[in-house]
């Protein structure tokens, strides 16, 4: 999906001056937790975060975000969009909250990140454990 | 005959502002000084035509300036020689036949104001003075050339030098075991600018030709562990980057205060960043869990009151 079409889903605004709208998002995710970010995208990935500090943009560059979207309207501090615009990390800003933000994208068909699917696999096992009690204790 | 009309140059001015050649460029970045010639053959007024005649033919030049006690006071050509010759005057002095009133060009004016001025005035040469009025040297349209071709030439390595990839560097220099270090000192306590240290290491990983997958365990891992080193550190630390051909070492220092457990340290979600930290996103206990994620050795030391010490390789 190009950045132009993100925009026009979630009826937003660019807030850094340069930035190429024909730019590729393959995934998207939305978190405030940027180890979370780090442990779980994909380069080629959307960021959509409530957290507006220049860490952010650090955490894009390091995880190689291809653009990050503030939800809730909110709008970055100047050393933010500084930082992003040294970067060449493009900032977009959502009229709609973190929830409907990602909602609208995802019924776009614009899917999430792949990677935590890992942490899925990791407690299939534990939760098969689970299921299994249950049904011992229904049983019962 | 083709006349321009204003409309004509105003109807794409953004593009003609992109299509500003290199050699456009150059002629208002050189210098008159850095093209023209410096060493001048100058003669004084009471010089006979004769002599000068001589004089042109043995340098091989077509004018020079005329000079009287260091002031320049007029300039001569083989123009002038010829019309003087063509009279039967060859016995006439420099003075008589000089053109007085001299068209200079300043040392320190950029080449575009020589190219107008020579379509201007339509001369082979201009004498070049500073701005005290004293001849520094003499510039002709073929110094010009030959200087912009002379400036190309130096550009065009520079960019050769700065197209010559960081990569080859262990390729070209052979050891039994090679490799770069980078230091940075990570500051305590300043979080603007947590990430500097790991946003240039992961420049320079690029630049050595790393694959991106890779580049990105780095960062993630050198990130975090700056990221640790600012929240945590009571005097800040060090983050040191071993980069060998096939592997990456990547070891963060601090003195102090140390982690109490490093067992429960590692423990998911488990943390003692201040509220802060955490309302900047990080400080959730997931930073040393990433690193180990990312790294195919990882080693984390600690004493209470020392120090800690990590050191995690990545093999590239």
């Amino acid at each position: 999906m190009k950045l132009a079409e993100v925009l026009s889903v979630l009826e937003g605004k660019l807030i850094t001056c340069e930035a190429d709208l024909g730019e590729e998002v393959k995934m998207a995710c939305g978190a405030d937790l940027m180890s979370d970010v780090l442990a779980f995208t994909h380069a080629g990935t959307l960021l959509m975060t409530g957290l507006t500090n220049p860490q952010v943009v650090r955490t894009a560059e390091m995880a190689g975000i291809v653009a990050i979207v503030f939800v809730r309207g909110k709008l970055p501090p100047p050393e933010t969009i500084a930082l992003a615009e040294e970067k060449h990390i493009p900032l977009l800003a959502s009229r709609y909250t973190m929830y409907e933000s990602c909602g609208r994208l995802y019924a776009t068909g614009l899917p999430s990140c792949g990677l935590f699917k890992l942490t899925a696999d990791a407690w299939s096992k534990a939760d098969a454990d689970c299921t299994e009690q249950r049904e011992i204790s229904q049983d019962l | 005959m083709e006349l321009k009309t204003p409309a004509d140059t105003s109807a794409a001015p953004s593009r003609s502002c992109l299509e500003v050649t290199k050699l456009q460029e150059l002629v208002y970045e050189l210098k008159i000084e850095q093209v023209m010639t410096k060493k001048v053959l100058t003669v004084s007024p009471d010089e006979p035509i004769s002599r000068l005649k001589e004089l042109l033919r043995i340098n091989r030049i077509s004018g020079a300036p005329v000079l009287k006690d260091g002031e320049l006071v007029g300039i001569i050509s083989i123009e002038d020689v010829l019309k003087a010759l063509e009279k039967g005057e060859i016995s006439a002095t420099v003075a008589e036949k000089m053109t007085r009133d001299v068209q200079t060009l300043f040392s320190d004016e950029s080449v575009i104001q020589a190219v107008t001025k020579f379509g201007r005035l339509g001369f082979g040469r201009l004498p070049v003075v500073n701005r005290d009025g004293k001849l520094v040297g003499i510039l002709t349209q073929g110094d010009i050339a030959r200087g912009l071709l002379r400036q190309l030439e130096l550009d065009y390595r520079e960019e050769e030098i700065h197209r010559y990839r960081a990569s080859h560097i262990f390729e070209d220099i052979v050891s039994d075991q090679t490799g770069l270090i980078l230091r940075y000192q990570v500051k305590a306590r300043d979080f603007s600018r947590c990430g500097e240290a790991a946003s240039k290491l992961k420049r320079a990983l690029e630049r050595l030709g790393a694959m991106p997958a890779e580049v990105r365990r780095v960062a993630v891992v050198s990130y975090e562990a700056e990221t640790n080193l600012v929240i945590h550190a009571t005097s800040g630390g060090e983050l040191l980057a071993e980069i060998q051909p096939e592997k990456i070492r990547i070891i963060a220092v601090d003195r102090g205060p140390g982690i109490a457990d490093t067992e429960k340290a590692l423990q998911p979600g488990y943390s003692t960043a201040p509220d802060w930290i955490r309302e900047l996103g990080f400080g959730a206990g997931m930073g040393l869990n990433n690193i180990k994620a990312c790294s195919d050795q990882f080693r984390l030391e600690s004493k209470l009151g020392v120090g800690t010490r990590l050191e995690v390789v990545i093999q590239l």
